[in-house]
């Protein structure tokens, strides 16, 4: 029963950082069908301009409990300055290639942007621990938690909410879905594709940063952590259907709580949960649940 | 035969010309050719793969496999010779590609060449975990045999030089002709169009699942070759930048001819080396950005430098 | 004249919208079939259900009295049905020769080789003589991007006839094809056709020309099927000129022949 409880919430706290990681992923592929392989790279942006704050932060002793929005803050602000210079520097000039292409392009900035990383924040690792531990820990039913999870949690909650009312009951909302629906179509009805596109990326990377920054707490930041995000929140969002937001919920939530069975009980097998869930998914759909292939027409 | 006799003197041409050189160079110039040979042979499947449409970001997979294959057999097993264990890669490159393959063969584009990448991955995770294997430091190889013939060390660096001359010379030979063959052909058609080559009576996933498999090969070739030449494999063999790396030199050389490979693969290894010991922060920014400067101006490889364009050919 | 190609009941709907229903057709050896019908009446969605590429909701095919439903293309293509496409499906990288030895290769083949060359001089020249045949030799070594629009319509087809089949389905042939073309093209397709001794099924909206060319006219309204007689017969058939010919004629009129021109990704 303990066993079970403790699997439950692991899975709902990976659940939630999951789809905090591939939310950006998905959106910025339904909208520009553009596989972002630099999106690891937000969230270490996001990571690095997060740790950096809190080490300033805390080491010049301002009110603690204002950073968690500072820092989130710092997140984002990284997320959309390396957004708006990856849109506006490089991939402007390349739209209308074909998706293989542009995998290569973003692979191109990923490369560019690990060594920026390590040009701006060294190779040494940072700690941004405190927001971590101040929030302290709980216990409930002869189970411990950390309570900065439930601020994981929280904050996952409320992006996705975000995003769902954003798309689904702003104008603004409502005009990306049309471009994911049909582009063509709705770049005939005069939907200003440039101002989307920019949107879209910048709101994109600046997700993968604050998945990066609100992790940043809880480990060490070094060099590399991108890379392993980008192939995970790829797993997660195939599993839903690339360019899917529910899709993306639902592989973060599947995903999330294999996982955490496989850790509380065969631990050794932790990886290839992730990985399995993926292969078994698309055996079945090859497209992802929330995505049915359909046939060319000819 | 007529129609492959001007290039197959080209490549013996070359073949003893590389004799010749490994017989007078300085050692570290002949390891770094055995390892651009080496890598050049992952590169041609990866061509193979481009060929047809497909970009895998997960060759690394198949290269470490290789040289873990050459590794084990030699240090746990104690099968030393050289032929053998460059056998026993392939083979085993083979057959997990034949098993990943059947999910593969159906994904195109972006999903072929992130499930590619994933699956490397796996192999990465699964070696730093293994212990036994050496973790995140792998081990080194020590001995090899050649039909019971054990070189010194001294003479080793020299035979495994040979022994990749002569892999690359049966493989750009090989290859060459599988290019301009009927199931070569059938790539291109696939890249192009795939409902046509479907409505010729061919079905395009089992002719993908061949390349595949054939791409792992050659790449279980060259981390062998690679193994048995460094003496040493690591789990960093399978990460994503090794890969990434054949990906490199693969749109460095592009697709038109074997001999760009090779060529690409050299001047990589070399820059390589040099950059890498220059800058070695700013060694990934060099190649990303190498990486979009290729695909923005020379999206066919270097080799579109030497070729005229085909009289009546299209702009594209 | 025996009967190769027969449908029973072939049905195929798309959520609520029918796309065809109760089918029945059947086509004898090489006779010439057209089909005429609005945009939408369901003429290329019955080439894809023969030819597999759909899969009907209800219904069966019998091709030389086997049933063939559920077949693949590949499968299809190669127990002897063509066709052709409404957009020309091509390699557009490779040039028009390419094209054709590959589509000989391919089509001829049981095993792939691997290492015998492609191009042989002997299967060049069989291309070149398939080029010739449908009179685009001069295109022989332009590559596809640069072909004007009826010379990739020929292609089209001569790549649907590389294996030799018994029974070919074109799907609008002459679609995009300038006017003072359309007849020159029909009378080269139809010359290669009648060489071959297979039998025919176009996909046309120009009557002077299904009246032609054509022994037998199916008529395709909303899915069904108004008439199925001899070409005079059906064309002066009430529904028929009510229905289809009357929409066509009134779309020359206006001069706006649709034509979709989705070019393949």
């Amino acid at each position: 029963m303990d066993t079970l409880l403790v699997i439950l919430v692991d899975g709902i706290v990976y659940s939630s950082w999951l789809f905090l990681v591939a939310a950006g992923l998905t959106l910025v592929y339904g909208v520009m069908k553009i596989l972002n392989m630099a999106h690891g790279s937000m969230y270490a942006i996001g990571a690095y301009s997060a740790a950096s704050f809190v080490g300033w932060y805390f080491s010049a002793d301002y009110v603690p409990w204002a950073s968690y929005f500072f820092f989130i803050g710092c997140a984002l602000a990284g997320g959309v300055i390396a957004g708006l210079l990856v849109e506006r520097g490089v991939l402007r000039l390349m739209y209308g290639s074909d998706e293989v292409v542009m995998i290569l392009v973003t692979y191109g900035v990923l490369l560019i942007l690990e060594d920026v990383t390590k040009l701006i924040w060294g190779v040494d690792a940072y700690f941004a621990y405190q927001p971590y531990g101040l929030l302290g820990r709980t216990k409930v039913m002869g189970i411990t938690f950390a309570n900065y999870d439930l601020y994981l949690i929280g904050v996952s909650v409320t992006v996705g909410a975000l995003m769902w009312y954003g798309l689904n009951r702003t104008r603004n909302g409502k005009m990306l879905r049309a471009v994911i629906h049909d582009r063509e179509i709705s770049m005939a009805m005069g939907i200003n594709v440039t101002r989307t596109f920019i949107i879209t990326f910048v709101l994109g990377s600046a997700l993968g940063a604050l998945a990066g920054g609100l992790t940043a707490p809880a480990l060490s930041v070094v060099p590399g952590i991108g890379i392993e995000i980008i192939i995970l929140a790829f797993a997660v969002v195939v599993i839903g259907g690339l360019g899917s937001v529910e899709g993306a919920a639902v592989g973060a939530i599947l995903v999330g709580i294999s996982r955490a069975i496989a850790v509380h009980t065969f631990p050794e097998i932790e990886l290839f949960v992730i990985y399995g869930v993926m292969a078994l998914v698309l055996s079945v759909r090859p497209r992802g649940l929330f995505v049915t292939a359909t046939a060319r027409k000819i | 035969m007529e129609y492959f006799r001007r290039t197959n003197s080209f490549f013996a041409a070359a073949f003893v010309l590389l004799l010749a050189v490994g017989l007078m160079a300085p050692n570290w110039f002949s390891y770094l050719t055995t390892i651009s040979l080496a890598k050049a042979l992952v590169v041609i499947g990866l061509v193979i793969l481009l060929r047809a449409g497909l970009v895998s970001f997960g060759q690394g997979l198949y290269y470490c496999l290789g040289g873990y294959s050459v590794g084990i057999a030699g240090h746990y097993l104690q099968w030393t010779d050289g032929f053998l264990v460059l056998l026993i890669a392939m083979v085993v490159s083979g057959i997990v590609a034949a098993i990943l393959g059947l999910l593969l063969c159906r994904y195109r584009e972006i999903f072929f060449a992130m499930l590619t990448m994933a699956f490397s991955m796996i192999l990465y995770g699964i070696l730093v975990k293994s212990v036994g294997l050496g973790s995140t430091d792998g081990f080194n190889i020590h001995s090899v045999s050649f039909f019971g013939w054990e070189p010194g060390t001294d003479k080793l660096g020299l035979i495994v030089y040979f022994l990749a001359c002569l892999a690359a010379l049966i493989v750009a030979v090989l290859m060459h002709r599988y290019f301009h063959s009927p199931v070569g052909f059938a790539g291109e058609a696939i890249r192009e169009n795939e409902i046509r080559v479907e409505y010729l009576g061919v079905s395009p996933n089992r002719i993908i699942f061949s390349k595949y498999i054939l791409a792992a090969v050659l790449a279980g070739a060259g981390g062998g070759l690679t193994a048995l030449a460094s003496g040493h494999v690591d789990p960093e063999m399978a990460y994503w930048t090794t890969s990434g790396e054949f990906v490199f030199v693969a749109l460095l050389s592009g697709t038109a001819h074997v001999a760009a490979v090779f060529i690409a693969a050299f001047l990589f290894e070399i820059i390589r080396t040099y950059a890498f010991d220059l800058a070695p922060y700013n060694w990934q920014m060099i190649l990303g950005a190498t990486l979009l400067l290729i695909i923005f101006f020379l999206p066919k490889g270097l080799w579109s430098i030497f070729t005229i364009r085909r009289a009546g050919g299209g702009v594209k | 004249m025996s009967v190769i190609l027969k449908t029973k009941n072939l049905s195929k709907s798309f959520g609520a919208v029918t796309a065809a229903a109760n089918i029945n057709v059947e086509i004898h050896e090489r006779e010439i079939v057209g089909v005429i019908g609005a945009n939408g009446a369901g003429k290329t969605t019955f080439i894809n259900m023969v030819t597999g590429y759909l899969k009907p909701s209800a219904g069966e095919i019998d091709f030389r009295n086997r049933n063939i439903l559920g077949l693949s293309p590949r499968h299809i293509t190669k127990i002897g049905i063509s066709r052709s496409f409404q957009v020309p499906q091509l390699f557009s990288e490779l040039t028009a020769l390419e094209n054709i030895v590959i589509a000989h290769r391919l089509m001829k083949a049981n095993r792939l080789e691997v290492q015998a060359p492609l191009k042989t001089q002997s299967a060049v020249d069989a291309a070149r003589g398939s080029l010739a045949e449908f009179g685009i030799a001069d295109y022989a070594e332009a590559q596809v991007t640069a072909l004007p629009q009826g010379t990739r319509k020929l292609l089209d087809i001569a790549m649907a006839m590389a294996g030799s089949p018994d029974l070919l389905l074109l799907d609008e042939p002459t679609s995009g094809v300038a006017m003072e073309e359309k007849f020159p093209l029909m009378d080269t397709v139809m010359e290669a056709v009648k060489r071959s001794r297979a039998a025919c099924l176009f996909v046309e909206h120009d009557m002077e020309i299904v009246a032609r060319y054509t022994d037998r006219v199916l008529a395709f309204y909303d899915g069904h099927i108004i008439a199925d007689a001899p070409t005079e017969e059906a064309l002066s058939n009430k529904e028929v000129r009510e229905y289809v010919i009357g929409t066509e004629l009134h779309r020359e009129k206006e001069g706006k022949e649709e034509r979709t021109y989705v070019e393949s990704p």
